[in-house]
């Protein structure tokens, strides 16, 4: 093909689109987020749990869910895991023989789980239609049934498998802790928090959860050592030897941190906690996103060029059809 | 460039059967509206996404890229050689596309909010979804709109015969849609470039959950590239199968010259798929994944076979290889989309395999497809003439010697 004027104004067109693409591709990544101003979370120390199950009870009450029955009798309340029937639930690890308390081998462990409140959540990033949004001050993350749509990329996405949907119900609602907002409106604290009877879970600021974390990883194992209930700086304590924790405090710097803080004397990865990067996955995701759309440049840039491309193709079509009929009109006049 | 509707009988074997399909997922979509995702589907809190979105929307949608596909060689490259392709590609990506839509809409839990991904107020613009859902939205209007084209051929024909105003108004619609389509073409090519590249993006926020080696940050490119080996493949199908079925001549050469494209892309598929394994370090899941390797494999497999069956001239204007060509494309692709989307996909402890009825509402849908092609075919102007279709395959014959 002979090189024309035309052609080659085309194809520079071009060239410019995939240079725009390009040095789109090379924008900066999304930056990182941080601890809302009055981040409230949950501590929870594994160690400290004894597996009453009151938090799991007490959870039902403060949001109205049901018992769940696992077993043949049906006599039990037997949540296997979190549900939209149950928001939060205590696992149990056991390894050999079982005996001992908070040790990994040949011993027993409980976890609580629900919800973390990520600092940079999935759930909240992935919704279409902002039915999940995080509190800019509280930084707790709630569902609003008014604006979802059902698509359920949040429970997909999430890494840690908290929101849970009602497959069974016509009109079905997502359901996962917004760690007792109305509660909280009440001047009370999170229902698990306040019925622990051991104080494994505390409720509170995050920056007091987290030094209070810190203070227990000081502590010496089989030293004397004292424990709140309900909130950190609780003045009911309780003493008790310390137990020799885990180096790492979960929901430090899993996919960018949560509100919601672990301790525990067995790895955590053996209590199903998943073993997660410190960047958050959707802070990849949507620093592609908002490459590729920033200011909807590429986008435009493309569709120009394709406006031109096309004009020129549909143009010399429409001539040859022209040319077309023409000749089959002549042809015709011949027969 | 001329289009004929090829005519013949409405009620066939082919589409009685089709029909009672489409009947029986009419009822279990009711069924689903009514009582719930559970009632119909294996759906669960493991596994939210399953058949209807990993097939339907995210696997139909590539294969209803055969318009997207054609269009950008007819257009971009300038070949008007391949024009013959362009109607009967655009009207299967016009089923693919709106069918693909309806499906996510009884998919969706909470099916009567809907409307929100189309009302910006709604919008979450961090969210892949929703630049998917609303260019998804905006783009099968586009696909209707470029079809129009037929649909007012055959109105001014019918208002031709009896005269008066409606003629009049029919012949100056057609004008108007000459003059536009130009816009509409190009935006049929822009949006399918967003969004199905956006499909891959989607998996990002996935991590650990989708198997590493079909986890990367190369997804988008991965699916933009699966979308345009699917639609080549698509119209490869379709015209054999159309050449075959209705006794018409082949369109084996315009094929065999389109296929060099479609080899470029496979090729580019493979390259950037192996490229980014190797660089993110990933080769060792190959031999860790059990199933799913093998699932890896054979998707590689059914790029690779196209290649190589067509890379040699004569092989690559016979209808035969081009038929296994383009069945490999296709189950690789649809493959390659239900594994990102389902099979690769997993949150341990959970299962999901879909239940019959499910797998009825998705055979309904073909089936919509199926019948909805045949019908408009035969009553729309869709394909060449037979008589241009000659002088199409004279002219390519010249060409190529």
């Amino acid at each position: 093909m002979s090189l024309t004027r035309r052609n080659f104004l085309t194809r520079t067109a071009i060239g410019g689109a995939a240079c725009a693409a390009s040095t789109a591709a090379s924008a900066e990544a999304r930056e990182e987020k941080t601890l809302p101003p009055k981040a409230l979370g949950l501590l929870f120390d594994s160690t400290l749990c004894v597996g009453c199950k009151a938090c799991v009870v007490a959870c039902r009450e403060a949001n109205g869910t049901h018992p769940e029955f696992n077993t043949e009798d049906k006599l039990w309340d037997t949540p296997l895991d979190l549900d939209a029937d149950t928001l939060t639930v205590i696992k149990a690890y056991r390894e050999g023989t079982g005996v001992t308390k908070d040790q990994e081998r040949d011993g027993y462990a409980f976890m609580k789980k629900s919800c973390l409140q990520c600092i940079d959540p999935s759930c909240v990033s992935v919704c279409p239609v902002k039915a999940m949004t995080k509190n800019p001050e509280t930084g707790i993350v709630s569902y609003n049934p008014d604006n979802c749509i059902g698509c359920r990329y949040c429970v997909a996405a999430c890494p840690f498998g908290v929101p849970r949907f009602e497959y069974d119900k016509t009109f079905a609602r997502l359901r996962k802790c917004e760690l007792c907002k109305p509660r909280l409106a009440e001047g009370k604290i999170a229902a698990c928090a306040e019925v622990c009877p051991t104080g494994a879970t505390l409720f509170g600021p995050v920056t007091v959860l987290r030094a209070e974390a810190e203070r227990r990883h000081k502590m010496t194992p089989g030293e004397r050592a004292f424990f709140p209930r309900k909130t950190a700086d609780s003045t009911d304590v309780h003493e008790k030897p310390a137990p020799h924790y885990v180096a790492e405090t979960y929901g430090l710097t899993e996919v960018g941190g949560t509100q919601m803080q672990l301790l525990s004397g067995v790895r955590f990865e053996k209590l199903g906690m998943p073993v997660l990067p410190k960047k958050s996955f959707v802070a990849t995701s949507e620093t592609i996103q908002h490459t590729l759309y920033k200011g909807m440049i590429a986008p435009a840039v493309l569709f120009g060029c394709l406006l031109v491309l096309v004009r020129r193709a549909t143009n010399n079509e429409q001539d040859k059809t022209a040319e077309h009929d023409k000749h089959v009109d002549e042809h015709k006049g011949e027969e | 460039m001329r289009m004929k509707p090829l005519g013949g009988p409405y009620i066939t074997r082919t589409t009685i059967i089709a029909a009672l399909m489409v009947a029986i997922m009419g009822i279990l979509v009711l069924i689903r509206l009514c009582l719930g995702l559970q009632s119909v589907t294996n759906l669960n809190n493991g596994y939210p996404w399953g058949l209807w979105l990993a097939y339907d929307m995210v696997a139909g949608s590539a294969i209803g890229c055969g318009g997207y596909a054609v269009a950008l060689v007819v257009y971009a490259l300038n070949r008007g050689q391949y024009h013959p392709l362009v109607r009967p590609a655009v009207l299967a990506s016009m089923f693919g596309y709106a069918l693909g839509g309806v499906s996510v809409l009884i998919d969706i839990s909470r099916w009567w909010n809907a409307w929100h991904i189309v009302w910006p107020t709604y919008f979450n613009f961090n969210s892949v979804m929703i630049e998917v859902a609303v260019c998804v939205c905006v783009y099968t209007t586009i696909l209707m709109l470029e079809f129009a084209p037929a649909v007012v051929e055959k109105a001014v024909e019918w208002t031709g015969q009896r005269g008066g105003n409606l003629h009049a108004l029919t012949t100056s619609v057609q004008k108007v849609l000459n003059k536009i389509i130009f816009v509409l073409i190009a935006l049929g090519m822009t949006l399918p470039t967003m969004h199905q590249s956006s499909l891959g993006t989607m998996l990002i926020p996935f991590g650990p959950l989708l198997n590493p080696l079909w986890q990367t940050p190369v997804l988008p490119a991965l699916f933009l590239l699966t979308a345009l080996c699917m639609g080549y493949g698509v119209v490869m199908l379709e015209a054999t199968l159309v050449s075959d079925r209705f006794a018409r001549p082949s369109e084996a050469r315009i094929l065999g010259l389109l296929s060099r494209y479609m080899i470029g892309m496979l090729i580019a598929f493979l390259g950037i798929r192996w490229g980014a394994l190797i660089y993110e370090d990933k080769l060792s899941s190959l031999f860790t994944s059990g199933g799913l390797s093998l699932a890896f494999l054979a998707e590689n497999a059914l790029y690779l076979i196209p290649v190589i069956v067509l890379w040699p001239e004569h092989r690559r204007m016979a209808p035969r290889y081009q038929f296994i060509a383009a069945m490999c494309i296709l189950s690789g692709g649809i493959l390659y989309r239900l594994d990102a989307y389902m099979i690769a996909y997993g949150r341990a402890g959970w299962h999901y395999f879909p239940s019959v009825p499910e797998l009825l509402v998705t055979f309904g849908m073909i089936a919509v497809e199926v019948l909805g092609y045949v019908l408009i075919v035969k009553f729309f102007p869709v394909l060449p003439s037979v008589e241009h279709a000659h002088t199409v395959a004279l002219a390519t014959n010249r060409s190529v010697a």
